[in-house]
């Protein structure tokens, strides 16, 4: 489990799956994420396997969540925001919904 | 589309070297935009350095301290700063295509110059797909930027980066359980001939000081030949193979690094030509002691060019910077030059002692080619097995016909984390040099698109009329 070294940056209070979170301001939605003890982020299209992040610069794209019913998101470079409403993606997805 | 405009110069990517390229540019007088992926300036290496505490400055070191004053000095020199900005096109007329907010944005640079940095390096060991294991600039990310540590941590492979985040770990009170080090044995006995030129290099005495605290807290297996990482009861288990013995370790987080590479799919995509860096193991972007590439209107600075580290890559910045105001015919020779002597004076003091730290770090041929069980394409769940399976039965010329045989490559990260694991099983079937396999053939986007980012763009009336009934 990953924890915090200090508390800094205003709570911001996100669901994933409809769970209630709370990040911080600072944190993106995959430090959020993982902050919060999400394990698998995304199944892979292709043969279903768990991913989670990995690269957190923008380069792997194994972090993709849903973010407010759209697709595809990179959690890695979103900027957490409040009231952010985050699912895990589960296989192939249509980027538009 | 936001009114965009046209400017001297573009810069694409805020680390140390678009924000030294900005700021030598636009304080001379160039009208400037710097594009940014990130949320503040300075890349990956001085990530939030602007606003982290005292206490996270102290953990992360003084070389990142450095990064604290990046965005004040960006603001100061007049050059517009955005953002959020994935640029996804570029072409050689200097138009800039970008997403920002939702929306696409064109913008267009008299001089395009492209810092966009490295990239990890591939690292196809078992289990490196496994949800929870992370790269260690992934974990130094989350450390810098959200201030999260890891307990219980084990650091498997090679590089600098491994052996600094060992440190900050452990001035953060939870240094890894151990490091499990894939350098190959003997490498430094190899190397004693560049060992003068490294002593009196900037690397030495930092490096040494830092094996030093790490090797004194941390227990360290070096000299290991392969490696597995599988899951187990909510953590992992690190195995590994040294002297010929079997050795299994527990751990909660699994962080791996196998040294940095240049990101080249924007410099790749927009044609500018590559070269073969042997030391480093990767392909470097081609360019001249300014950083001009094969192209005329585009300059390359910092570790997206060739990997250098972070003072390098701010002195490749403002060469690059002074390169373009000269080409636009905004100073002369005789200023160019003289302004470029002290950032000379830095890159070289840096270069001096690079060539022991790549030749030490280079990895081993197998550690890139990958074991067979590992998975060597993410995006498209291809093992490195299925690799080497369609290399010997259907040998294909080079990469790209492998991407059409098995669509590794295909997937959203472009060939980022499959491109160098392909390359060496290929040269391996065929017997040749991985530098003798040419890359993915990279196409805009270099970033993935959708139709509907692309509708939001303005359309002029020949835009309509090329595609209206009558």
């Amino acid at each position: 489990m990953f924890e915090r070294l200090e508390e800094s940056g205003a709570e911001i209070a996100f669901t994933f799956d409809g769970r209630p979170c709370t990040g911080r301001a600072g944190d993106s939605v995959a430090a959020a994420l993982i902050a919060n003890g999400v394990k698998v982020f995304r199944t892979t299209p292709v043969g279903g396997a768990e991913r989670s992040a990995f690269c957190m610069i923008g380069a792997c794209f194994d972090c993709l969540v849903v973010i407010d019913g759209r697709a595809s998101r990179q959690a890695c470079l979103i900027p957490l925001q409040e009231g952010m409403a985050v699912e895990r993606q589960i296989g192939r997805r249509d980027p538009a919904r | 589309m936001t009114a965009e405009g046209s400017y001297d110069v573009i810069v694409i990517g805020a680390g140390p070297a678009g924000v030294a390229a900005a700021i030598a540019a636009a304080g001379r007088g160039a009208s400037v935009l710097i594009l940014d992926e990130g949320q503040a300036p300075g890349g990956q290496i001085y990530r939030n350095a602007g606003r982290a505490s005292g206490r996270l400055l102290r953990i992360l070191g003084k070389d990142y301290a450095k990064g604290a004053t990046l965005a004040d000095a960006l603001r100061a020199c007049g050059a517009e700063y955005r953002t959020g900005s994935t640029v996804w096109n570029v072409e050689r007329d200097g138009r800039v295509d970008f997403l920002a907010d939702g929306a696409s944005h064109v913008a267009h640079g008299r001089k395009i110059v492209v810092a966009t940095g490295a990239i990890e390096r591939p690292f196809p060991v078992d289990g490196w797909d496994l949800p929870g294991v992370l790269t260690v600039g992934a974990a130094q990310t989350l450390l810098k930027a959200s201030s999260m540590v890891a307990r219980g941590s084990v650091l498997v492979g090679s590089g600098p980066l491994l052996w600094l985040l060992a440190d900050q770990y452990r001035r953060a009170g939870h240094p890894p359980l151990a490091i499990v080090d894939t350098t190959p044995a003997g490498r430094l006995r190899s190397l004693l001939h560049a060992l003068p030129r490294f002593l009196v290099s900037p690397y030495a005495s930092k490096g040494v000081g830092l094996l030093w605290r790490v090797k004194r807290s941390v227990p360290v297996h070096s000299g290991v030949g392969s490696v597995r990482i599988a899951a187990e009861q909510g953590g992992f288990t690190v195995s590994f193979r040294r002297d010929a013995a079997e050795r299994t370790i527990r751990a909660d987080h699994v962080f791996v690094h196998q040294g940095v590479v240049p990101n080249i799919n924007l410099p790749n995509a927009l044609g500018c030509e590559l070269a073969w860096n042997e030391d480093q193991a990767c392909w470097d972007v081609a360019a001249d002691e300014w950083g001009h590439t094969s192209l005329s209107n585009v300059w390359i600075a910092g570790d997206g060019a060739s990997v250098g580290g972070a003072e390098a890559a701010a002195a490749r910045g403002t060469l690059a910077g002074l390169s373009c105001l000269h080409a636009l015919g905004m100073i002369d020779a005789d200023a160019r030059d003289a302004a470029a002597a002290a950032p000379r004076r830095i890159l070289q003091r840096y270069r001096s002692g690079r060539i022991m730290l790549d030749r030490l770090y280079r990895p081993g041929g197998h550690l890139v080619a990958g074991a067979p069980s590992a998975i060597a394409c993410r995006c498209e769940d291809i093992t490195v097995q299925t690799v080497r399976t369609a290399c010997a039965e259907l040998q294909p010329a080079g990469l790209n016909q492998m991407k059409v045989l098995l669509r590794c490559g295909m997937g959203p990260c472009q060939g980022r984390f499959c491109g160098s694991t392909v390359a060496a099983i290929i040269a391996q079937c065929k017997g040749v040099q991985a530098g003798d396999i040419a890359p993915y053939r990279h196409r805009f986007p270099v970033k993935p698109v959708t139709v509907a980012d692309l509708a939001t763009l303005d359309h002029s009336n020949a835009d309509r009329q090329a595609v209206a009934r009558d």
